[in-house]
């Protein structure tokens, strides 16, 4: 059975291969379709393993495959190895399946646009490293993976490169990504250096008992949550996701929702011994977690550009995450993930049936009324927005309660506090996102009829919007009478973190459905605050803007964050450059090679007098060299 | 006695030799060189060589002077204009090269050759007789002397393919 | 009284430093010329003296040798000498300078 798992990657390697082969001679239709069927066959591989592990005792959900020896030098020993346990099945699965929608909703997306086939060729090699990444027995590998999500992510933020602009997204996405792994080098390093191997299993094998202080962990540990940092875009390192919006949207729903920014959650939950090692680090995590969830929750309330709306609520849903394993809460932190992929999966496909129905309109302020001319994207949508607000029933909202009553059940109650807040303001900004777009009075200009999009696209924002409902009841908590079967699955493969104080079992489920109760209090308010603001009193958004002026100000430039980073650190990097190019290239380089040419030139037109065409001096030298002759002769 | 001869016939090939590198007429070169010529024959013949003798005076200075006399007179060379001294002001340093090129040459004849015979060989009278130098050559210098031959025509087509005026 | 060998092979290298002085300061290019003849002429004065010492021919059938070459070379000399004043109007060797850089 484990001889089936090199099939998970190479079927979407085969797809980029082929499509960026051989691409230019097929069709649209056909590339799409080879690139879909390709995560469809990683997808049934997928499934069809998680269901054998179903089967299986919990002590028994191991399967690996080591394809072949990759690194080999002296002691350094890497292998090209995967393993499949319950942590990485979750994460196929979610990979391959989201994945697999949203390759087919690309079909229709991208239809008409010359780089199709490059599109789906890059898609299908993100898929590719993506699963590499997450499959991975050793950091290596893993990091191979992080790498190559984070090469495809600036290709296809990129992709319509003829726009300066958006060119110029994708470069800075792929270099603050550097930043990050920059610190998961080093991790590395320290890692090797310290546990002779970089096989994950083995480290956290060895790290309990190891006779090391906690400074080593907590360094390790640090260096790698700043490449977490980096690539699921908490602060200081999340300037780039907003800006990311530049790529098609399919590729913001794939990697900048579902994938590849969740890449750094399943870094510290795959090392979840380590993490549990330093707790200087995890009260770190937690505490950049909930605070990047609620800064970027206040700057989402003043966006107009419904896809950077998006990407803030990204940001901020990431931050949960972070917080939850940060309290130690990691399956929680890994539920959250699951079902945010499925409901930002929907929204950014929603989002993009709307731009695609607005042929390209992004603002919000050109939108409105478009309830009835796109019911099954609004229908879809409305279910999206309820998921993410954390209404009950609803996935999000047993993800987001768990995370919520961790965090307090382990003693950080300002944590739930502002998680809380935080909530409430999702709740309001997507809701105001939906009355926007959909309610009210239209502004969209031109001629055009704005109109619902193709199957091919509505298809899976309905599927989505399913699992968006459905997804969540495999985490019900006890409290409500549910086994939380999530939970259970994953509890084999991560650490369990002390804690501060109290167990993870805080003995009381009547306080637990109280908090829940709270929160979704101020969820419905959010809710209902946004209702009156964007649907009876439309003037009341613009009034409250003015009288709150610098606040709204602050937020819709983003705490001017960017213009901060430019003044501190690009500014004089490049001036930096500059002098460099203009001191040191121009004058010392340059100068020593022209220089040295201008020297032989010098030298040779001395020497070049020996030629006077005299014969006599010719012969004078002769005679002298006759006389060194016999000089020497003399000598002898 | 014939030391004495030696001794006079090389002092006025010194000097004729002189004549001929410091006289400004190249006329009055050439003749001067012709002179040195014979003092030298001479001196081949104070020196036993009889052969060598005879074809310094036929070839050197019968033939390769008159061809020179020729030349001067064909070219209608004129003597050197006055100038003042007949070193060339920017070429004084070949007269060090050559002072020193005698230096060293009397330094190393004075030091290594001073364990050379100072008196000719016993049973040498003679030797530089027609016969002998013919017999050398014929037979053990064959060889060489075939080839100098073809030398010969080589040069005399050269020569003249060389002087024609048109080719 | 007898010569003694040391006297005649100083007495060529004085001429033939004669004939390098020649060549060295002289510039018409005939008297060049005739500067080459004199330093050869030393050297079969050398070659003379070192067969009539050692009582050996090879020494003069050296001589008779340089001199046929020395004739070859003189005659195909001159010719040149002949084709460059044709040419250039001038036996000054100092105008000579076409090889100059």
């Amino acid at each position: 059975m484990a001889e089936t798992l090199y099939l998970i990657t190479l079927f979407p390697l085969l797809g980029f291969l082929i499509n960026g082969l051989v691409g230019r001679w097929l069709s649209e239709k056909q590339s799409g379709f080879i690139a879909s069927l390709a995560v469809l066959g990683s997808f049934l591989v997928s499934a069809q393993l998680l269901l054998a592990f179903l089967a299986l005792p919990a002590e028994e959900r191991l399967l690996t495959q080591t394809l072949f020896s990759w690194i080999h030098v002296g002691d350094l020993n890497i292998q090209v190895g995967y393993r499949f346990d319950p942590l990485s099945a979750v994460m196929t699965l979610v990979v391959s399946g989201v994945g697999l929608l949203i390759h087919i909703y690309s079909i229709g997306y991208m239809r008409g646009d010359p780089g199709v086939r490059r599109y789906f060729s890059f898609l299908n090699l993100f898929t590719f490293m993506m699963l590499n990444l997450v499959l991975a027995d050793n950091l290596v590998l893993m990091f191979l993976g992080w790498e190559g999500v984070g090469l495809c992510s600036y290709l296809l933020i990129g992709f319509w490169f003829e726009d300066e602009a958006k060119a110029r997204a994708g470069m800075k996405a792929f270099i603050i990504n550097r930043i990050g792994d920059a610190g998961f080098i080093v991790a590395m390093i320290l890692l090797y250096h310290q546990f002779g191997t970089l096989s994950i299993s083995e480290i956290a094998q060895a790290a309990p008992g190891a006779q090391i202080g906690r400074g080593f962990f907590t360094a390790a540990t640090l260096l790698m949550f700043l490449g977490a940092m980096g690539k699921s875009a908490q602060i200081p390192l999340h300037v780039w996701l907003p800006d990311a919006m530049a790529g098609p949207t399919p590729v913001s729903a794939l990697i900048h929702a579902a994938t590849m920014v969740t890449a750094g959650v399943y870094l510290i939950a795959r090392n979840s011994v380590l993490f549990s090692l330093a707790p200087a680090t995890m009260s770190t995590v937690a505490a950049i977690g909930i605070i990047t969830a609620f800064f970027a929750a206040t700057i989402a309330i003043t966006q107009n550009d419904i896809k950077k709306v998006l990407a803030y609520s990204t940001i901020s849903q990431l931050g949960y995450m972070f917080t939850a394993v940060g309290v130690g809460a990691f399956s929680a932190g890994m539920f959250h993930l699951m079902t945010h992929a499925f409901f930002k999966g929907l929204l950014f496909l929603g989002v993009g049936s709307v731009i695609h129905g607005l042929k390209g309109e992004q603002d919000l302020g050109k939108m409105g009324g478009l309830k009835e001319r796109l019911p099954t994207t609004h229908w879809t949508m409305l279910v999206g927005v309820l998921a993410i607000a954390g209404i009950p029933g609803l996935s999000g909202f047993f993800s987001k309660e768990e995370i919520l009553w961790a965090a307090f059940s382990r003693d950080f109650s300002w944590i739930w506090l502002m998680g809380v807040i935080t909530a409430g303001l999702t709740a309001f900004y997507m809701f105001r996102l939906l009355f926007r777009a959909f309610y009210g009075k239209a502004a969209w200009e031109g001629a055009h009829q704005p109109h619902e999009s193709p199957s091919v696209m509505t298809i899976p924002l309905v599927l989505l919007a399913f699992l968006s409902i459905l997804g969540g009841y495999v985490g019900i908590p006890e409290a409500l009478g549910g086994i939380n079967q999530f939970h259970h699955f994953l509890e084999p493969v991560l650490a369990v973190y002390p804690g501060v104080g109290a167990t993870a079992q805080y003995p009381s489920q009547g306080l637990e459905l109280l908090l829940m109760g709270v929160s979704t209090v101020v969820v419905l308010g959010g809710v209902y605050y946004a209702y009156r603001v964007y649907v009876q009193q439309p003037t009341l958004a613009d009034d409250l803007a003015q009288r709150l002026g610098f606040l709204h100000r602050l937020s819709f430039n983003k705490y001017f964050v960017d213009e901060a980073y430019h003044l501190l650190i690009v500014r004089p990097f490049q001036a930096l450059a500059e002098g460099l190019w203009k001191w040191f290239d121009i004058k010392v380089v340059d100068g020593a090679v022209n220089g040295s040419g201008h020297a032989i030139t010098m030298i040779s037109g001395a020497i070049r007098r020996v030629q006077s065409g005299l014969i006599q001096h010719y012969a004078s030298i002769i005679l002298l060299g006759v006389i060194f002759i016999l000089i020497y002769l003399y000598i002898g | 006695m014939t030391a004495v001869l030696f001794y006079l016939f090389a002092a006025l090939l010194l000097g004729a030799a002189l004549f001929v590198v410091l006289n400004r007429n190249p006329i009055y070169s050439v003749v001067g060189l012709v002179f040195a010529f014979m003092n030298l024959a001479a001196m081949y013949f104070l020196l036993e060589a009889y052969f060598i003798g005879v074809l310094q005076v036929l070839v050197y200075a019968g033939a390769i002077m008159v061809l020179f006399l020729f030349v001067v007179m064909l070219l209608n060379v004129q003597p050197d204009r006055p100038r003042p001294g007949l070193i060339h002001p920017d070429r004084w340093w070949f007269g060090l090269v050559a002072l020193i090129f005698v230096g060293l040459f009397m330094l190393l004849i004075g030091q290594g050759v001073r364990a050379l015979l100072t008196s000719p060989a016993e049973d040498a009278a003679g030797m530089g007789s027609v016969a002998n130098v013919g017999e050398a050559l014929f037979t053990r210098f064959l060889l060489p002397f075939e080839i100098a031959s073809l030398l010969l025509t080589v040069a005399l087509v050269g020569t003249v393919f060389l002087a024609k005026k048109k080719v | 009284m007898v010569v003694p060998l040391y006297h005649i092979l100083a007495f060529s290298g004085l001429l033939f430093t004669i004939g390098v002085v020649g060549v060295l300061f002289r510039r018409n290019a005939i008297i060049v010329f005739m500067s080459v003849e004199i330093m050869l002429n030393a050297v079969n004065l050398a070659f003379v003296a070192f067969s009539r010492y050692h009582g050996n021919v090879n020494g003069q059938v050296f001589v008779f040798f340089i001199m046929t070459l020395a004739a070859a070379e003189v005659a195909v000399g001159l010719a040149i000498i002949i084709s460059l004043y044709r040419n250039l109007r001038t036996s000054d060797i100092s105008e000579i300078r076409l090889m100059k850089y």
